[in-house]
């Protein structure tokens, strides 16, 4: 654990390095209202990292995360559009992503299908969905009533909701992973299968239940993200999923499962999130954004394999004087 | 998203080949867009159906990858070769890239031709512009200025930084732009027609320029999302979001106030003269070669310059008065 709390601060140090840097150009970026707006640029990435970083504990990848919520989200704009009212519709996003994720967690568990194919899988058959569903037209602000459009944005003491949301993951699920049996059986399926089995925790469970909290989070962020930015089409949030699992590494997660913590994984995804909004105000040419985010990740994973390597195990030692 | 990408186009290809059997004997024309589930070309495609009904012995086969990709063209062009189309109208998401795969299609005896987004001059045989780029550049600039008497800043949101037509568009744009005093242009930022990253670059421009009076977004995607942010920021009235978008897509905008007019082409109009234009060049009843014209149905007919393009029409601005029109037809 002390290893895991050294990275964390290291992270947040280096959180704090980047938006002085930021300020250092752009004054006005550290103001408190624009570091809420970051926050809650950021939520999206937030709630998934969480979603993605429980499954990847389970030692499964869940690459279907931004096709879920780019389904969920078409699926919300459309039920607005038939005239379900909004916590009906609310209910109905969580219980779709939800079923989603279990059709992943079933596939990885009774067919023991490595969940990286079965997420690609699922990947192209959520977006095309969404075609079939849509004929691939767009449901516009217009098409949208308002209190659809308004809830993600409604400003409850200072923080949208959209904020709340994210924070309100971040507390609950803190709790479930490091207090209930099981938040714990997550590390011990992705520590050590075996013993997991002898404890008494079924792995192939786990994993469904891990891929059934991914799904409904992401079918709850598809809606905010739908009612934030206003629009659904077929390629919303495409391509997000990466930037999921890159939240989840640079936060600490390790890809074979077993070790991450939410904290971590939400500093990783605030890490991308300052990195987003910091390039556009600091007059960096577009050409260069892409390197920048990119080299910005590659270092932070390899900051944090290099913390994370085994130290030589000493075999042959000579006799230490008494 | 390439595996994706690779079903459904196997699936569209199969499709394809079942219906080719279907009316062997019609005129197969491929309307090549640079994305499935665009409004705009959506709106496209019903213009070459219009044309296909009125020439009569024509089948139009749309197509196109989708995500806008060059890859993706790539690999839908050479099936289109591999089921013997007649003509491809392609608007392509790289001037380069799909040249080749363009120019073993004319090798078959192909008639290609580039819409909307152009191909390099060695990959077909036409450029259709759906305007003059000279023009359109003009008229974003206008849009702007028009609701800027005291003149003031003015950002531009693109759509990617390599985007062929946006780029031609910003050039002429920087080009007329001496022609209003007191128009200043500060910067031009890439959203890459994602709406996350334009509403976020769109905020950007925001807090970098206070003064900032209006927001230019030649694509459809950016003017939507800045048209959001503005609104988000509580900036309706003092930013005006303007640039090209798409009135059924664009309405609540225009109600809102966030966007005053911007200016489009029809783009009903666009894939039915390309597709009349095809079909002419397919038939032989016209040639491409500089200073010809090509008939063009009831828009007229398109004239060819030293580079073989040519201008369908002028960009046409909707507003308040006639977004309600229009919103319900593209």
């Amino acid at each position: 654990m002390s290893i895991l709390k050294h990275r964390e601060a290291l992270l947040a140090l280096a959180i704090l390095l980047l938006v002085g840097v930021v300020a250092a150009r752009f004054p006005a970026f550290v103001r408190p209202g624009n570091l809420a707006n970051v926050f809650n640029d950021t939520s999206p990435l937030i709630l998934l990292a969480i979603g993605q970083m429980i499954v990847i504990l389970t030692k499964c990848i869940d690459l279907s995360m931004a096709a879920t919520l780019a389904l969920c989200g078409m699926v919300a704009a459309l039920l607005n559009g038939a005239g379900v009212p909004l916590p009906l519709i609310l209910v109905l996003v969580v219980v779709l992503g939800g079923l989603l994720g279990a059709v992943n967690g079933l596939l990885v568990w009774k067919l023991g299908i490595p969940s990286i194919v079965v997420t690609l899988g699922t990947m192209t058959i959520y977006r095309g969905t969404i075609f079939l569903i849509t004929d691939g037209a767009w449901v516009n602000a217009h098409q949208m009533t308002d209190d659809f459009k308004a809830l993600p944005r409604a400003v409850i003491a200072g923080l949208p909701v959209m904020s709340w949301v994210a924070l309100a993951a971040i507390a609950l699920f803190t709790v479930l992973l490091t207090r209930t049996p099981l938040g714990r059986s997550f590390y011990a399926v992705g520590g050590n299968p075996h013993a997991a089995v002898y404890t008494g925790i079924s792995v192939g469970r786990t994993q469904f239940l891990a891929f059934v909290i991914a799904g409904a989070l992401a079918g709850l962020t598809g809606y905010l993200w739908v009612a934030r930015y206003a629009v659904a089409y077929v390629d919303i949030a495409s391509g997000f999923e990466l930037s999921v699992v890159a939240a989840c590494v640079i936060g600490g997660v390790a890809i074979a499962g077993g070790a991450g913590s939410v904290i971590g994984t939400v500093m990783g995804a605030l890490f991308l999130g300052v990195i987003n909004n910091a390039l556009p105000v600091v007059g960096i040419s577009p050409f260069w954004q892409l390197a920048i985010s990119g080299s910005a990740i590659v270092l932070a994973v390899a900051f944090n394999s290099a913390q994370n390597r085994p130290a030589g195990r000493i075999i042959l030692k000579s006799v230490e004087p008494r | 998203m390439g595996i994706w990408k690779k079903t459904l186009t196997t699936a569209a290809v199969a499709t394809l080949l079942m219906t080719q059997a279907a009316s062997a004997e019609n005129v197969k024309i491929a309307l090549l867009v640079k994305a499935l589930g665009i409004g705009f070309f959506e709106a496209a495609a019903k213009g070459a159906e219009e044309a296909a009904t009125e020439l009569g012995d024509v089948e139009i086969i749309y197509t196109g990858p989708t995500s806008t990709t060059a890859e993706g063209q790539i690999e839908v062009i050479n099936a289109l070769i591999a089921q013997g189309v007649d003509a491809i109208a392609i608007s392509a998401n790289d001037p380069d890239a799909v040249a080749p795969a363009l120019k073993k299609a004319m090798d078959r005896g192909i008639t290609v031709i580039s819409w909307d987004s152009g191909v390099a001059p060695a990959g077909r045989q036409m450029h259709l512009n759906p305007s003059s780029s000279a023009l359109i550049g003009n008229t974003i600039i206008k849009l702007a200025a028009d609701h800027m008497p005291d003149g003031g800043d003015v950002a531009i949101l693109s759509a990617t930084s390599t985007s062929t037509n946006q780029n031609i568009w910003i050039e002429e744009a920087t080009k007329v732009l001496p022609n209003y005093p007191g128009i200043n242009l500060v910067a031009t930022v890439y959203g890459d027609d994602l709406a996350d990253k334009s509403y976020r670059e769109a905020q950007g421009l925001m807090s970098t320029y206070p003064n900032l009076k209006a927001i230019i977004a030649p694509t459809t995607v950016g003017i939507l999302a800045a048209s959001q942010a503005v609104t988000d920021a509580g900036k309706i009235g003092e930013i005006n979001v303007t640039g090209l978008g798409l009135p059924s897509e664009m309405a609540g905008a225009v109600e809102s106030g966030a966007t005053v007019s911007f200016a489009i082409w029809n783009p009903i109009d666009l894939g039915y003269s390309a597709t009349m234009i095809a079909y002419n060049l397919h038939k032989g009843t016209a040639t491409a070669a500089p200073g010809a014209a090509i008939p063009m149905g009831r828009m007229g007919s398109a004239t060819l310059d030293d580079n073989n393009e040519a201008a369908m029409s002028d960009p046409f601005t909707y507003d308040k008065s006639n977004i309600a029109e229009f919103k319900s037809i593209f």
